[in-house]
C-alpha cells in the first residue's frame, strides 16, 4: 500500500527559524528519508513555498480563482497531482481543465513546490523503481 | 505535540519557542493593544505571557495555537495588575480563567477575522507616526513589532544603547500623545493604511540592504524582519498585488545578500556577482508572487521593482540581462512614480541598450536635483569612462568620493579612479 504523509505546522513559526535552525531540522529530516530511500520505500519528497504564493479555484458554476490558500474546514483533501509548468497561468489552466472534468463542489490549491525530490531510483533493492513506476 | 518538538532527544527545545514566540508577537501585541489601548500595557502583557510560555511549554507541550494561548495568558497577566492597583475593576469572566483550552479555541477562531487583521494594520500603523522622522518610525517598529531589543536596534543603528533607549522612549510617547486609531478602518483608511504600512517595511528593509562593512552583520537580520513582516501583511491582505510586489521585491533583492560583498568587505557590482551564491529558495519565492500578482493588471511600483529584480533574478550570467525588458519596465515605474532617482536607474539600462552617449544625455538634465547623490556622480564618471572623455570622469569620480555614505562605496570608486591613474600612466610611456 502507498501511503502520502502530508506535514502540517504553524508557518510563521517555521518562517520564524534561523537559516542555521531550517538546516538543522532539514538534515534530521534526512536521515529519516534516507533509511526509507535505502529501502526502496520512499517516493517523491516536496516542500511546499509559504501560502503566500498559492491561489485557490474554487469550483461552482463558474470556476473563480482566489488569492490565497484554500481555508475551508468543511471539505476534505483527497488528492493531490505533481504538475510541471512554464509559470501560473498554465497551472490554473491545467487545474481549470480538472475542475471541468469534476465539475460541481470543492477546491484546488494551487501552491509552487519549492524543493522537490523525485523518486530516489538508485535504491539497494530497487523497489522503488517499479513502486512509484518510476 | 508539533513535528519539531516531538524531534532529537531535546523534547520541546528552546529555538521552537523562541521561533513561536517571535512569530505570534505582531499578532498578540495587536491584540492585547486593542484590549488595552495602551502601547505600555499591551507589551508587557505579552511579556509577561512570554515568561509563562517558557514555563509552561516545555512542560505540558506547545498550546494548539500559540498566538490565542499568549493573547489570552497576557490578558489574564494584565487584568490582574489592574486588579491588584485597583479593587474596583471588573473581574475576567470566570470561564476565561478555568477553561483555557476552550477560550483558546474560540479565541482561535475569531483570530481570523477582519478584527484581527485590523489591529495588526493598526499596529503597524501606529510606527508610521507623521511626526517621527523614517529612522525612528523603523526603530520604534523592530521594537514594537518585531521584538527586537534595544541593544540589537541600537547595533543595527550604530549608536549607543542608552541613545537607543532614549530614541525609543520618545518616540513611543509621541505615539502615546497622538490619536491611535482605534475605530475599525473603512476601505480608504484602510488602503490608505496600507500603504503608509508597506512604505515603512521597505525602509526596514533599506536600512539593513544598505548596510555595508562591519554594519552588515548586525543589519543583515533587519532584511529578514522586513521580509517577515511583508509575509505577515501579504497573508492579511491576500488579494493585494502590491503586497505581493513588495515581499517579492525583498524576497529578490535579499536573495543576492551572499554574493554583494567580498571576503574583504568590498562591493560586488551586481554583474561581477557570482549568480551560484544568491539563494535560489528566496528567488523562486519572489517570482512565484510576481506571477501570482500580475493577474491583477493593475501594475504598482513595489510590483515594477519587483519585476526588474525578476530580471537579473532569471539572467543566468550578467550577458543574459534582458536590458531591453528592465528598460522598459524603468519607463513604466517613471509613469507610476516619478523621481530623478529612478530616471537615473533607467539610465544605467539605456546605456546597455543604446550606449553611454544616450544614457549620458539623459541623465544632463537630472544634474540639479543629484547634485549631492552618489550614485549619479559614479554612474558619470563610469559612462564619461566608457565615452573616453577621462579628464571629466576623474573629476565626476572625485565628486562620486566626496559623497559616499560608506566606506565600501568610497573604496569602490577609488578602484576606477586608481585604473585611470594607471591606465593614463601606460599611455603616457
Amino acid at each position: 500500500m502507498l501511503y502520502a504523509i502530508f506535514c502540517y505546522s504553524c508557518e510563521d513559526v517555521v518562517g520564524a527559524w534561523t537559516s542555521a535552525e531550517d538546516a538543522a531540522v532539514m538534515s534530521r529530516l534526512a536521515i529519516v528519508e534516507q533509511k526509507l530511500a535505502v529501502t526502496g520505500r520512499l517516493g517523491p519528497v516536496a516542500r511546499l513555498l509559504p501560502t503566500t504564493t498559492a491561489v485557490t479555484l474554487r469550483k461552482g458554476r463558474e470556476v473563480l480563482v482566489i488569492d490565497g490558500p484554500f481555508a475551508e474546514t468543511r471539505e476534505q483533501l483527497l488528492g493531490f497531482y505533481v504538475v510541471d509548468c512554464d509559470g501560473l497561468e498554465q497551472a490554473i489552466d491545467a487545474a481549470r481543465e480538472l475542475a471541468m472534468a469534476n465539475p460541481g463542489a470543492g477546491a484546488y490549491e494551487i501552491r509552487p513546490i519549492g524543493l522537490y525530490r523525485p523518486v530516489a531510483v538508485r535504491t539497494v533493492l530497487g523497489g522503488a523503481m517499479k513502486r512509484f513506476g518510476a | 505535540m508539533s513535528e519539531m518538538a516531538s524531534m532529537g532527544g531535546a523534547g520541546m527545545d528552546g529555538a521552537w519557542i523562541d521561533a513561536a514566540l517571535t512569530a505570534a508577537r505582531p499578532q498578540a501585541v495587536a491584540a492585547l493593544l486593542r484590549y488595552f489601548r495602551d502601547l505600555d500595557t499591551a507589551e508587557e502583557a505579552f511579556q509577561d505571557a512570554c515568561l509563562r510560555a517558557l514555563k509552561a511549554w516545555p512542560k505540558n507541550g506547545p498550546p494548539r495555537d500559540p498566538t490565542a494561548w499568549l493573547i489570552l495568558v497576557g490578558r489574564n497577566a494584565a487584568l490582574d495588575g489592574v486588579r491588584k492597583r485597583s479593587k474596583s475593576a471588573p473581574l475576567p469572566s470566570e470561564e476565561l480563567i478555568s477553561d483555557l483550552d476552550d477560550a483558546e479555541a474560540a479565541l482561535a477562531d475569531r483570530l481570523d477575522g477582519e478584527h484581527y487583521r485590523d489591529d495588526v494594520l493598526r499596529l503597524l500603523f501606529i510606527c508610521c507616526h507623521p511626526d517621527l522622522p523614517a529612522t525612528q518610525q523603523v526603530a520604534v517598529a523592530l521594537r514594537i513589532v518585531s521584538g527586537l531589543s534595544v541593544r540589537q536596534i541600537a547595533r543595527a543603528f550604530l549608536v549607543s544603547e542608552a541613545a537607543m533607549e532614549q530614541r525609543i522612549t520618545r518616540a513611543k510617547a509621541r505615539i502615546g500623545a497622538g490619536d491611535v486609531p482605534f475605530d475599525t478602518p473603512g476601505p480608504l483608511e484602510r488602503a490608505e493604511r496600507l500603504n503608509a504600512v508597506a512604505a515603512m517595511v521597505y525602509l526596514i528593509f533599506n536600512e539593513g540592504y544598505s548596510a555595508s562593512g562591519e554594519a552588515v552583520q548586525a543589519k543583515g537580520s533587519l532584511c529578514d524582519e522586513a521580509i517577515r513582516l511583508a509575509r505577515l501583511l501579504l497573508r492579511l491582505f491576500q488579494g493585494e498585488p502590491e503586497v505581493m510586489g513588495l515581499t517579492a521585491l525583498l524576497l529578490l533583492q535579499h536573495a543576492r545578500a551572499p554574493a554583494r560583498f567580498d571576503a574583504e568587505g568590498a562591493v560586488v557590482l551586481l554583474e561581477d556577482q557570482d549568480r551560484g551564491l544568491w539563494n535560489r529558495r528566496m528567488i523562486t519565492e519572489g517570482l512565484a508572487l510576481i506571477d501570482k500578482a500580475v493577474r491583477h493588471r493593475r501594475p504598482g511600483p513595489y510590483l515594477v521593482q519587483a519585476a526588474i529584480a525578476a530580471e537579473h533574478a532569471r539572467a543566468e550570467r550578467a550577458q543574459d540581462t534582458s536590458w531591453a525588458r528592465i528598460d522598459l519596465l524603468y519607463g513604466d515605474l517613471e509613469q507610476l512614480a516619478p523621481s530623478p532617482v529612478v530616471s537615473l536607474n533607467r539610465a544605467v539600462a539605456v546605456s546597455k541598450v543604446a550606449g553611454p552617449e544616450a544614457a549620458l544625455a539623459m541623465i544632463e538634465p537630472l544634474a540639479p536635483r543629484l547634485s549631492g547623490y552618489f550614485h549619479f556622480f559614479g554612474l558619470k564618471g563610469g559612462l564619461l569612462l566608457q565615452l573616453g572623455r577621462r579628464e571629466e570622469a576623474r573629476a565626476a569620480f572625485d565628486q562620486a568620493i566626496a559623497l559616499a555614505n560608506t566606506a565600501a562605496e568610497a573604496s569602490h570608486i577609488r578602484l576606477h579612479l586608481d585604473r585611470l591613474m594607471t591606465d593614463g600612466a601606460a599611455a603616457e610611456k
